[in-house]
């Protein structure tokens, strides 16, 4: 069997709340493999978010490993992280958070900016991006001017215009209405299948859930076992 | 790499209230800064144009003002002779004896009194100050209750104008000139023949003697031998710098207030700015989360909130400079109390001053901006993404 494209091993974290450690995950072992599109289930606070935005490098394990594409981000610098992050992670958030004093295809455009691009490459990117969502028409919409379903979906053009190796996505759909649901994920499975990216996706919808190839269940910082 | 520059102009955009009302605050630091240091400028250059740096300029020894100064007669004689002094065209010496009294004279419109100088001249008093010019009328005769007012002092004094007459030293004289001498003190003064004045005043020294170098290199020889000579109790200056000098306690102690006041008052400002950007701040944290998780560095959060705060400094600096660049056309009179006479004098800007203006601009949106910036760039990611 080839490599795993993310790698867990006996990953585990705590917060501080109110003077106590409280342990969220607990030696959590997980594998995702290349072009595989994983939902992550599981009550609140059993610590699915935590697993989500350790994987996607924006929080610091206590222990444990976490190797994606062959990088092993748990032993990067915060310097090396970020630079990581804006290579290879794209975010998909419940709330889009798109910044609002930007156009859609400014706010599609910003990551690029980390990339070095020149002015017309990044317009020109960002422009096929927001085709891609068809978005094409709303261009120079602020994000107060677009629906949920529109703003969520400039939100994807903008995790995948850097072309990253894995897209992460916490409650995609959990802010929007049935079929703004239903578009944003078609969308993922076919930038899954057509674009061969990694998703990991937390819900506990477990409609949004069926989308995925495999489902995790986790509880109270365990991960159930494999089906 | 840092956040587009948009993003910052954009918020700031959004909350322009805030953002006005905050440089507004600056501005206002901003002109009492400037206003004050043109003020002193203003003051200076009237003082230092009023001499000119070929002549020299020579009082009693340890006098400050011409007012305090006194030159007896046959000390004023070797002088005028001194070798080194040059010769006019028409082969007189370029020499002049001068006196200076103050007198009170009534400021129009109102019936309160203010000193002004009077000088006594020699017809090569016009030579030695050409930056005299008589405007209207004539010069007064020697031997006559003549006099001629210079143009700041016939506009604001009663009995001033052409025509008119003014009494002093027990004489009604009358004003059969005018005469401007641009922006320096001569304009403030009252001209009349010297020795028809001595008499009037009843006084036997001279206040002043001024006359040009024949060689613009030899002020120290020159300056050497009078101070050096055992029958002479005087000083010699260059005249630019006697002038200045009487500028300096003024103009010093206006520096002074001025940063002071600047300094006091853009606590002020620099707290509004603080109040401004720390609301910045906490109405964008997720905004920030986002940012940071895309892969902006916390230097570019840093910079992209200090650019904002620099951007305030920098509109309010501006404002604040337009606002003190009218006060140009104001001419404001003053007492110089070195000399203890009148002294008209615009606020004048300059280059240097626009600059320091815009740089204590700048230093407010810097101090102002720098600790919310630190607390925006020190976000922990997770935390200000969960803050809808």
């Amino acid at each position: 069997m080839a490599e795993p494209f993310v790698k867990i091993r006996n990953l585990s974290k705590s917060y501080w709340r109110g003077g106590r450690q409280v342990p969220v995950l607990a030696g959590i072992d997980i594998d995702v493999a290349e072009g595989e599109f994983l939902a992550l289930m599981g009550p609140s606070g059993s610590g699915k978010s935590t697993l989500l935005n350790l994987m996607a490098g924006i929080d610091n394990a206590d222990t444990g490993t976490i190797e994606i594409g062959g990088v092993e981000i748990t032993s990067l610098t915060e310097a090396e992280l970020t630079a990581w992050r804006s290579d290879n992670v794209g975010f998909i958030f419940q709330f889009y958070n798109l910044v609002p004093v930007l156009t859609a295809l400014e706010n599609v455009e910003l990551p690029l900016v980390l990339q070095g691009l020149s002015r017309k490459e990044r317009k020109e990117r960002a422009a096929f991006f927001l085709g891609l969502v068809n978005l094409s028409e709303r261009t120079d919409h602020y994000p107060g001017q677009l629906s949920g379903g529109e703003q969520q979906r400039v939100a994807i053009a903008r995790a995948m215009v850097t072309d990253p190796l894995l897209l992460v996505a916490d409650e995609p759909t959990g802010d929007l209405d049935r079929r703004s649901a239903e578009e944003v994920l078609e969308l993922m499975e076919k930038l899954n299948r057509e674009f061969k990216k990694v998703i990991v996706m937390v819900t506990h919808d477990p409609k949004s859930a069926e989308r995925a190839h495999v489902i995790r269940h986790l509880e109270k910082g365990y991960l159930n076992a494999a089906p | 790499m840092a956040v587009p520059f948009m993003y910052s102009y954009r918020s700031l955009w959004t909350r322009r209230l805030t953002t006005a009302l905050t440089a507004v605050g600056m501005a206002l630091v901003v002109f009492v800064f400037a206003a004050i240091a043109m003020l002193a400028e203003g003051l200076e250059k009237t003082l230092v144009e009023t001499g000119s740096a070929e002549n020299v300029a020579i009082v009693r020894k340890g006098a400050v003002s011409e007012v305090q100064s006194g030159i007896s007669r046959d000390q004023a004689a070797i002088l005028e002779t001194w070798p080194g002094v040059a010769t006019g065209r028409d082969g007189r010496l370029l020499a002049a004896k001068e006196l200076v009294v103050l007198i009170s004279l009534s400021k129009r419109g109102t019936d309160k009194p203010s000193h002004v100088v009077i000088r006594g001249v020699s017809p090569v008093s016009l030579v030695l100050k050409p930056q005299v010019r008589l405007t209207e009328g004539r010069m007064p005769r020697p031997g006559t209750n003549e006099i001629m007012a210079g143009s700041s002092v016939s506009r604001r004094f009663e009995g001033a104008g052409l025509g008119e007459t003014i009494r002093f030293a027990m004489r009604d004289w009358k004003v059969v000139g005018l005469f401007d001498a641009g922006s320096t003190g001569f304009s403030s003064e009252i001209w009349g023949d010297v020795d028809t004045l001595m008499q009037a005043f009843r006084r036997p020294v001279y206040s002043i003697v001024i006359f040009r170098m024949s060689d613009q290199g030899s002020f120290q020889q020159i300056k050497n031998g009078i101070e050096n000579d055992p029958r002479l109790t005087v000083e010699a200056k260059r005249e630019t710098v006697f002038y200045a000098d009487q500028s300096k306690a003024l103009s010093t102690f206006l520096r002074v207030l001025g940063t002071s006041l600047t300094l006091i008052f853009s606590l002020g400002a620099v707290i509004g700015a603080m109040i401004t950007m720390y609301s910045a701040v906490a109405n964008r944290v997720s905004e920030i989360g986002t940012l940071r998780a895309l892969g902006f560095a916390r230097a570019s959060i840093l910079s992209a909130f200090l650019l904002e705060s620099l951007f305030i400094g920098v509109v309010g600096g501006a404002l604040g400079l337009v606002m003190a660049s009218f006060l140009q056309f104001l001419t404001i009179s003053t007492m110089n109390f070195q000399t203890f006479a009148e002294l008209a004098f615009s606020f004048t800007l300059t280059f240097r001053i626009a600059a320091q203006s815009l740089v204590v601009a700048l230093v407010m949106g810097l101090a102002g901006g720098l600790l919310p910036a630190v607390k925006a760039s020190r976000m922990n990611i997770v935390d200000a993404l969960r803050t809808g």
